[in-house]
């Protein structure tokens, strides 16, 4: 074996450019590894949107739907829920909806584009159980001035009629409210944005 | 080295004389289906014909609605409309209301799922089949491909109705071959066209990524070449240091 | 002048020697591939172990994939087999890539044991290295019939069936040995169960230590060669074996042009005939199992199928395991049955060529009827070859002592 005579450069050139496309050839390959972790079919067709009939929904009622494993809550509030809510704004953490998670449309008051049906994703934004739908205004041994609202009994935090969150309380955070639209007046889409929105 | 080229021209030559001796004597012949999957308008008649004639009895619950819209180049709007009778959604995989225990009550045997029929029967056997139902003397429908076979006839308006033809081997009568005894909707040609593109579906439905599997293997097989190439470029070059 | 170490040299150096003083990298570098010697006429037949070693990490790359999404239960694998295939993000890719890997790591590992047979690379200092080889081949072997299991399809369920079954034929304990092995009176979600953890993590464990063992005896005694002979005799003063060369870079180089050549056929047959005309996926296995209907034709995928042959060929149940058991543990025994006077064919007579032609035609041969139906015409061609394969290594035994050869270089050819 000998190493005289040994074009250096053509050695070199050779090892960078073969090390080169057999280091892209090894990143192409590892592509259908890593895309095979996406969600599946079946998980797309699982997290697909939920259509809910409300017709039925009385005031006061809230119907509990699934969306992408969430418990989704819709809730048909009375106009005197709705009139208490700015009542309840200087207890709040947040009461513009300026750090919570919801559409557009949503960053209002009544954190709806329907004021009558709230639509929420029922997780506390604490640590996720779900809480108690507590619409009654009377004195409770949380809250002696309560306007209604809802009570998570895991450690204790509160939301108002719109989900928004009190202060002093270890939720962080509003209640989210989900991407959502209606098809009809009575049929409600979740998971899917009005037309023309984002 | 000449020794072990003569040796090795002895063994491929007795290979080659045994190899020649056994074969494969169980499959009856078979007409060849001379399907193409790459034809999207057939591959799409063929669901049409799935849908309308298999569907009512035989699932495909490994394929769902969604992926027929896309790779079909339908719209979901269209797929919806066209090939979805029950109450499912787009996302939901083709499954049929018709439980087992029914089928076998209402059939003696439960329909088999479809989804992979095109695999484990493959083109020909499906096209033949599709072809040879007949009717015999009793009025029962009965296949030549799958003798007794528990399915009847369900596209026998359109092809018509086929009756054996009787020839004698030895002593018994044996079906020589069946004729048409009675018209259907389509013609024969028609009823072929028809039998392909459905053959064609059920070899889509069977594999749907077989399309995008072999386009991807063309870039993958000149990637490859590209760097056996240049691998092979790199060894010349180190090993000119040897000898 | 020499420039000074750059930075960068100098810090890596160091970092190296903060390394080495702590794990010997830099000197297992050296005696495994930068130093360590092999002969430079290496030929076709010496990229086989590199690749079987490609193959199988490849099978243990793609089998974790695929585990992520597949599921043992006999109730939903078929299933979720077919969810990979359809559902799951290039999961086709994955599941063909895996079954197609399987298939060649066996045609490797069948080229690279012929191998040993041409150039005598079983032979003493190597015996050990033969027989850890032929460990590691059961062990494969174990691995890819409890794999062809987990899809569990028509072809899965009976083939357990049949095989399982091949251990009642043992007298006194076959019955109860057979229901241990399933964990069940018939086969069941049990046994997929435990096959699922032998396929997944048992074997595969298993294979990394036989190999590890096969790599590190054949280290210690170095690459035999074509022409068979001991590069370690003839050294130079610096105790470097005259027709040895440096494994690195000369045979990394040579191995990656090996790699992209395999890579090749195995893109094409994945992306273009992954089912190889039903050889590596059956067609049967497309049906979900069922106990209730047995398929025309149940026969193990073609690397079994030599084997299967030389069962069917014996028409008593029990002699037939046993002559098909001694078929593959015969291989063990080859370090000592081959007892010519040289290692390398190409300095051994006609007989020798001539035993191995028809050795290796019968294994072909054995391995196409195997697949067959067994016609009364291809029962007694089974017979025929089971006897060739066997007198293979009878006569080897008696008649290689005696073999005329003719001399043996001192320095390697090509």
């Amino acid at each position: 074996m000998s190493t005289e005579g040994v074009n250096n450069g053509r050695r070199r050139f050779l090892i960078a450019t073969t090390s080169a496309v057999g280091a892209t050839g090894v990143g192409f390959a590892s592509v259908p590894f890593i895309k095979s972790w996406m969600p599946s079919a079946k998980a797309q067709a699982g997290g697909a949107p939920v259509t809910v009939n409300i017709d039925a929904l009385e005031v006061g009622q809230l119907l509990k739907v699934q969306w992408r494993g969430q418990t989704i809550g819709i809730l048909r509030r009375s106009e005197e829920s709705l009139a208490l809510l700015p009542e309840v704004d200087d207890q709040l953490r947040d009461p513009d909806s300026l750090e919570s998670e919801q559409p557009q449309f949503a960053k209002n008051e009544a954190r709806a584009s329907r004021p009558e049906f709230l639509v929420v994703n029922m997780h506390c934004t604490h640590l996720g159980c779900v809480p108690q739908l507590l619409p009654e205004v009377r004195p409770e041994p949380f809250d002696e001035n309560w306007k209604g609202g809802f009570f998570c009994p895991c450690h204790k935090s509160r939301f108002d009629m719109s989900g928004r969150v009190y202060r002093g309380v270890p939720a962080p955070k509003n209640l989210r409210i989900p991407q959502y639209s209606y098809i009809t007046d009575q049929t409600l889409l979740i998971g899917v944005a009005p037309a023309g929105e984002a | 080295m000449k020794k072990l080229h003569l040796t090795l021209a002895f063994c491929l030559v007795t290979l080659g004389f045994t190899g020649g001796v056994s074969g494969n004597s169980e499959e009856e012949h078979l007409e060849h289906a001379g399907i193409n999957v790459r034809d999207v308008a057939a591959v799409q008649r063929g669901a049409k014909w799935f849908v309308n004639y298999c569907f009512s009895c035989h699932s495909a619950q490994y394929m769902r609605y969604n992926r027929l819209s896309e790779d079909l180049d339908l719209g979901e709007e269209a797929v919806m409309q066209n090939l979805v009778f029950s109450g499912a959604k787009i996302g939901d995989t083709m499954d049929i209301a018709m439980k087992p225990d029914q089928a076998v009550r209402w059939f003696g045997k439960a329909p088999p799922d479809l989804s992979l029929v095109g695999r484990s029967r493959g083109a020909d056997w499906l096209f033949t089949y599709l072809k040879t139902f007949y009717q015999d003397k009793s009025g029962k429908w009965n296949n030549l491909t799958l003798p007794n076979a528990a399915m009847p006839h369900v596209l026998w308006q359109l092809q018509g109705i086929q009756k054996p033809v009787y020839i004698a081997d030895g002593n018994a009568q044996v079906i020589g071959h069946l004729e048409l005894a009675v018209e259907g909707l389509q013609t024969p040609e028609e009823y072929e066209q028809t039998v392909r593109d459905l053959v064609t579906f059920l070899d889509y439905l069977g594999e749907p990524a077989k399309l995008e599997r072999k386009s991807i293997g063309i870039w993958v097989m000149l990637f490859l070449a590209v760097f056996a190439l240049l691998a092979f470029a790199l060894k010349a070059e180190f090993w000119r240091d040897i000898h | 002048m020499d420039k000074p170490a750059s930075t960068l040299t100098r810090k890596a150096g160091e970092l190296m020697n903060w390394v080495d003083e702590r794990l010997p990298v830099t000197q297992f570098y050296n005696d495994h591939l930068a130093k360590y010697y092999a002969p430079k006429n290496f030929n076709f037949w010496y990229y086989m172990g590199s690749l079987a070693l490609l193959a199988l990490v490849m099978q243990i790359v793609t089998g974790i994939f695929l585990t992520m999404n597949y599921k043992p239960s006999a109730d939903m694998a078929f299933a979720s087999v077919e969810f990979i295939m359809r559902d799951v993000d290039f999961g086709w890719l994955i599941r063909y890539m895996h079954s197609t890997g399987a298939s060649l790591l066996f045609i490797v590992v069948y080229l690279h044991m012929f191998r040993a047979l041409l150039y005598g690379s079983h032979r003493k200092p190597r015996e050990l290295l033969w027989v850890i080889g032929v460990f590691i081949y059961l062990a494969l072997m174990a691995e890819a019939f409890m794999g062809y299991v987990l899809p569990w399809g028509q072809m899965s369920y009976w083939g357990a069936q049949v095989i399982i079954n091949l251990f009642g034929a043992i007298p006194g304990i076959g019955e109860p040995l057979t229901e241990w092995i399933r964990g069940d009176y018939f086969i069941s979600d049990a046994t997929l169960n435990r096959f699922f953890a032998l396929h997944v993590i048992a074997i595969p464990l298993a294979l990394l230590v036989l190999v590890v063992l096969h790599l590190a005896a054949l280290h210690q005694t170095g690459s035999n060669n074509p022409d068979g002979i001991e590069i370690k005799k003839f050294k130079d003063d610096k105790g470097i074996p005259l027709d040895g060369i440096p494994f690195h870079p000369y045979y990394t180089v040579k191995d990656i042009f090996g790699v992209s050549m395999f890579l090749l056929i195995m893109a094409f047959i994945i992306f273009f005939w992954p089912e190889a005309g039903g050889m590596f996926l059956e067609p049967d296995n497309f049906v979900p199992a069922d106990p209730l209907v047995t398929p025309i034709h149940i026969k193990p995928v073609w690397y079994f199928t030599p084997f299967y042959a030389i069962l069917k060929a014996v028409p008593d149940k029990l002699i037939g395991v046993l002559l098909m058991g001694a078929s593959v543990l015969i291989l063990f025994f080859v370090p000592w049955i081959d007892r010519a006077p040289v290692k390398s064919i190409r300095y051994r007579g006609l007989q020798y060529k001539v035993m191995l032609g028809l050795f290796a035609v019968a294994f072909i041969r054995l391995g196409m009827l195997g697949m067959a139906e067994g016609t009364p015409n291809q029962t007694i061609e089974m017979r025929v070859w089971t006897f060739v394969y066997f007198a293979f290594f009878i006569l080897l035994f008696f008649l290689s002592p005696k073999e005329k050869t003719k001399p043996v270089p001192q320095r390697v050819t090509h």
